[in-house]
């Protein structure tokens, strides 16, 4: 355990908080990368997803790209933006990589959420009179809530964890203190960077997992007889495996 | 492309180092999914505890995992074994769920007829439970073994050499269609596996996938599957 000793020393020693590569800006490097790349990936994922939820149609093809997408290497991707796009565009290569590792966790939580509302329930918005974007809005987005949540959750976790490599080009991040550790067998720091990164995760997991309670609409919250809540566990389960 | 010409053997090389860091996480990983899952599912007590742990464990950044584990239990860091405990880690942390969500999906009346029928408990598991679970299963270990291919690469990060070498030796001598290679080959073997898996659920599964469940019970299966591939 003298490592972890050695650890938590690197980790509170003053210096960290100084120069280039202060912990606090290694942070906020590693959020923002997090949120813009989840954010793209949202704006392109969310509309496509509630289009197939909505109509029921394109089910299949999401799913073949989210397969495809999750065979190629985030790592090797990101190599390969960068020497494609050169070094002055590295950030752009970064972001384009976390973009499509998020994109396949938020279209499935988008049409899976739209997908898992009983049909008699949209039936009945459409049948007193409710128009499809009333049925979009008032009906099918809140009820959609929880397992979106699931996909967001998932996709953040994807991006902190996978921001780490950046990196490796020399994009900074929480992943810059274990990159740089590693050939220079400094354990310490790497070790340090590990827990950081472990922790921000963790933290992003909790504060989603209490977002996705959150945004369950009340009326069902109360309503839901209790033999059918482990099955509506099970839901919540499977769209953050789904990821 | 001349590149790949010259180097076929390194990468032919590399893709079987590749297949054996990847394939026996997965199969292992399924081997302590079955009990963990069942455990999971059986237990209503245990399972909150263990969906949490499986999910935290998910949560944890592979770079840091394969750090911090070593560090933990005393094993060397930049070694092969280090890369595979990791990944078979991931492979739990997805199957242990898939399980417990297949048999979730067990018509309850098929369970109860198979005990009238004098089925003993695991008999009844192995020939009537774990087969019906089997196609959500198999949507779970589908998605694992993609993600574990692809996910082995970060292995050269920490020294262990596989096809994510073409990724870090192509970056440092700028050869773009070495890095080209690498990703291809990744996703050609995660594609193949995958296929392969599919192959072999038809052959253990006949029954699966060609919609003869028609009941609504048959179709929630069906969603889970959906939703454990997707």
């Amino acid at each position: 355990m003298n490592l972890f000793a050695d650890a938590l020393a690197w980790l509170f020693s003053p210096d960290r908080l100084q120069g280039q590569y202060a912990l606090p800006v290694l942070l906020g490097q590693h959020l923002l990368y997090t949120v813009i790349s989840v954010a793209v990936a949202a704006a392109i994922a969310l509309p496509a997803g509630w289009l197939i939820g909505h109509t029921g149609k394109g089910r299949e093809i999401a799913v073949a790209i989210s397969g495809a997408a999750r065979a190629v290497p985030s790592f090797g991707l990101l190599v390969l933006l960068v020497l494609l796009l050169g070094v002055l565009r590295t950030p752009l290569a970064a972001v384009i990589t976390f973009v499509l590792l998020a994109i396949p966790s938020l279209l499935a939580g988008a049409y899976t959420g739209f997908e898992a509302i009983d049909r008699r329930t949209v039936d009945a918005a459409r049948a007193v009179g409710m128009t499809e974007w009333q049925i979009f809005t008032k009906v099918e987005l809140p009820l959609g809530m929880p397992l979106l949540v699931g996909g967001i959750r998932s996709a953040l976790l994807q991006v902190i964890a996978t921001v780490t490599i950046a990196a490796y080009v020399n994009l900074g991040g929480l992943g810059w203190p274990i990159i740089q550790g590693i050939p220079l067998r400094r354990f310490d720091q790497v070790l340090a960077g590990a827990l950081l990164v472990a922790v921000l995760a963790l933290i992003v997991d909790l504060l989603l997992a209490i977002a996705q309670r959150a945004v369950v609409p009340a009326g069902i919250r109360s309503a839901r007889p209790a033999s059918d809540s482990g099955r509506r566990r099970g839901s919540h389960r499977a769209a953050s495996a789904a990821a | 492309m001349s590149w790949v010409g010259d180097n076929l053997d390194l990468i032919l090389q590399l893709t079987l180092v590749h297949l054996r860091q990847s394939v026996i996480p997965i199969v292992v990983g399924l081997l302590l999914s079955i009990p963990l899952g069942w455990v999971a599912w059986r237990y209503r007590l245990v399972r909150g505890p263990v969906i949490v742990l499986t999910g935290l464990l998910y949560t944890i950044p592979s770079l840091a995992l394969l750090i911090l584990m070593p560090a933990v239990f005393g094993y060397s860091a930049t070694e092969e074994p280090n890369l595979m405990i990791a990944l078979t880690i991931y492979a739990i942390a997805i199957l242990v769920r898939a399980v417990a969500d297949g048999l979730d999906s067990v018509d309850p009346d098929v369970r109860q007829a198979a005990t009238a029928m004098g089925y003993a408990a695991p008999r009844r598991f192995f020939t009537v439970e774990l087969p019906l679970a089997g196609p959500v299963i198999l949507a779970g270990l589908r998605v694992a073994a993609v993600s574990t291919i692809s996910l082995a690469t970060v292995g050269i990060l920490i020294g262990v050499t596989n096809l994510g070498y073409l990724f870090t030796n192509g970056l440092q001598r700028r050869i773009i269609v070495e890095v080209l290679a690498g990703v291809v080959a990744v996703v050609v073997i995660a594609l193949v596996i995958d296929l392969l898996l599919v192959l072999f659920g038809r052959m253990l599964m006949p029954w699966a996938g060609t919609g003869a469940p028609a009941s609504s019970k048959g179709s929630g299966s069906k969603r889970a599957i959906v939703r454990a591939a997707a």
